[in-house]
């Protein structure tokens, strides 16, 4: 028989603690996969964010992080800049980057951090009971927005990418989402290439936004959270690449 | 050389290969020379958006091994907390410095001791202790930088050292040398690419029922060796001495001219002075208080470490307090005046001052 797929060694072999159709996990993949394919994982570091993917660590085999709750652009352009050599990524959700953790991720952007970072945005805070996160979408039900969010009195959508990607210091910023298997090859395919840019001494900060569904705060079933990113989602969060960087081969 | 500037040298010497700052008066010669000094050494050098960010810089930085360290003063080091408690959780070593300033609040930048509580209490949330170390001079300040490295990686605690805007900004001669440094327990907890090995993780994060209390009793023995083993303080002419002046920093160097013109007067006076401020000389001083005698603390707060020394003196001696707060400093001769009125009978007193 022949073997068309395989647990990637990077991915450890054990049970998830997320929720059924939780993107958390499919995003672990990835970035297993291409560290990887990248050969990288002997010198690799990731910082784990305060959110569902706070135990990151239990998943990724790589020396790991677990860091104060939005700080981890800081805490990875310590790491950077004292092992330039060595290969370091953030993994954030919604609040940890688009909240609290605001002022270091643009900073670190600003700086031209040479830096990875994936950035799960689930449009809620999913580990304290699903509620509104700033990239939560007008009208979105949330244990914090019960009639919906407004945007007056309670902000419109933020929108990271965009924001970033007028920052001379972030040179590759990219929207994709994981709703079907075209998109999480897509998706894929940026991480790496965010890794790529790193390994290769790209000097900037790179970041993949990932659409990524929260069935449990959502009160979907995991099917229906994947038609809701494709059909609503996007319609705030449009996919594609906001700032492109080639490597010259 | 003035004291900030002394001190950054001092953790060149020392080793430093991380610093990490923002701005903020009576510190900033340490950052805008750490700006120049540490890329000439071929080291790292940032000045980050916030305190916040500084601090996680740092714990960064130190979770790969290095040596590191951030300075700031009373307001920054209030954003630093959280980072010294994650840092106190993750067992990272770190050095903090604290060019202290009048508070709360903005308050001014006149130098202060306001932030004893903060320093020796631990300002973050959780069971956690930060070794707290407080010079008293330009090159006390200096010689307590390599200090505190060492100290910071032999027990994978926070280090901070407790100065004030007058130490920071006084000019005085020092001696920058290489002392010895204390043999060092490996880094093995680093997190340096899984390269043939597991993977290390450093963490603060514990859920399993028991285990964070396991850690906070793991964390607790390590705070009593280095009650144990690590206490230093100062002492002068205490033995025969009716009144005991207890302080610290800039504020003992005022006391010890004090207590000098105290003894010319004929008043039996002595001082203590604790250099680490946690762990705390509560032994030296219980011992001082077996003899009846009168304990004064003089602080540049409202009487903050004066709580130490009564826990140390646990009820055996009166233990006063004088103190000038919000960045004013006790002048010596308020000190002295404390002195006679604590030491000479109230009929003496009287007399001494009608002439
Ligand atoms: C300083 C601080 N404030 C608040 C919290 C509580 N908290 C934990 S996770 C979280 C939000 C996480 O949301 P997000 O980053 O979107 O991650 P998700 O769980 O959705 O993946 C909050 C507010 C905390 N741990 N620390
Ligand atoms: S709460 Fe949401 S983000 Fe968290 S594990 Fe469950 S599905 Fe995933
Ligand atoms: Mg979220």
């Amino acid at each position: 028989m022949k073997t068309v797929f395989t647990r990637t060694a990077t991915l450890k072999d054990c049970p998830t603690h997320y929720c059924p159709g939780c993107g958390h996990g499919i995003a672990h993949r990835l970035i297993a996969e291409a560290i990887d394919e990248l050969g990288i994982r002997g010198r690799t570091i990731g910082i784990a964010p305060v959110g569902c993917a706070v135990l990151a660590y239990d998943y990724l085999d790589v020396d790991m992080i677990e860091v104060a709750h939005g700080r981890a652009p800081a805490v990875a352009t310590g790491m950077k800049r004292t092992n330039p050599d060595k290969i370091i990524f953030s993994y954030q959700g919604d609040g940890d980057l688009a909240a609290i953790g605001t002022a270091e991720i643009i900073h670190a952007a600003h700086r031209a951090e040479q830096l990875t970072v994936v950035f799960i945005n689930n449009a809620v805070f999913g580990m304290t009971g699903g509620q509104m996160a700033p990239t939560t979408v007008l009208g979105q039900v949330t244990a914090t927005t019960q009639k919906g969010r407004e945007a007056i009195g309670e902000g419109y959508p933020l929108q990271i990418c965009e924001l970033l990607a007028v920052l001379p210091g972030a040179i590759y910023i990219e929207r994709c989402s994981v709703y079907n298997p075209a998109q999480v090859r897509k998706t894929k395919k940026a991480i790496k290439h965010a890794f790529e840019l790193q390994v290769n001494g790209a000097e900037g900060l790179s970041l993949v936004e990932v659409l990524s569904p929260c069935p449990t705060y959502w009160r979907m079933t995991p099917a229906k959270a994947m038609e809701w990113i494709e059909k609503e989602m996007t319609k705030t969060f449009p996919l594609g690449c906001l700032k492109s960087f080639e490597l010259t081969k | 050389m003035c004291g900030n500037e002394a001190l950054a040298e001092a953790a060149i010497i020392a080793g430093v290969d991380a610093y990490f700052g923002y701005p903020i008066t009576p510190q900033n010669e340490i950052t805008a020379y750490m700006s120049k000094r540490m890329p000439e050494e071929g080291r790292v050098f940032v000045q980050s958006e916030s305190e916040l960010a500084a601090i996680n810089m740092v714990f960064g930085a130190s979770a790969t091994g290095k040596r590191t360290m951030t300075t700031s003063s009373s307001p920054g080091i209030s954003l630093m907390q959280e980072g010294i408690s994650y840092l106190s959780g993750a067992e990272l070593p770190a050095v903090v410095v604290n060019v202290m300033r009048g508070g709360p609040g903005l308050g001014n930048i006149a130098p202060s001791q306001g932030d004893y509580f903060q320093a020796t209490r631990g300002g973050g949330h959780g069971d956690y202790r930060t070794i707290t170390l407080g010079p008293s001079s330009v090159q006390e300040l200096a010689d307590c930088m390599s200090l505190a490295f060492d100290l910071a990686d032999q027990y994978r605690m926070t280090v901070v050292v407790l100065a004030d805007g007058f130490l920071g900004q006084m000019m005085e001669p020092v001696v920058l040398d290489k002392k010895p440094r204390r043999k060092l327990p490996p880094k093995d907890w680093a997190l340096t690419g899984a390269e043939g090995r597991e993977q290390n993780i450093v963490r603060s994060l514990w859920l399993g029922e028991g285990v964070l209390e396991e850690l906070n009793y793991k964390l607790q023995a390590k705070y009593e060796q280095v009650q144990k083993n690590e206490v230093i303080c100062e002492e002068y002419e205490v033995d025969d001495a009716e009144i005991v002046v207890v302080a610290y920093g800039i504020a003992a160097r005022i006391v010890r001219s004090a207590v000098n013109k105290a003894r010319e007067e004929g008043i039996k006076a002595g001082w203590i002075r604790p250099i680490t401020l946690w762990p705390f000389p509560t032994k030296q001083i219980n011992r001082a208080a077996e003899e009846l005698r009168i304990f004064l603390t003089v602080e540049m707060s409202c009487g903050q470490m004066v709580e130490d020394v009564k826990l140390a003196v646990a009820g055996k001696a009166p233990v006063l307090f004088y103190g000038r707060a919000g960045g004013s400093v006790p002048s010596v001769d308020e000190v002295l005046e404390r002195i006679r009125q604590l030491t000479i009978p109230a009929n003496k007193q009287k007399v001494k001052s009608k002439k």
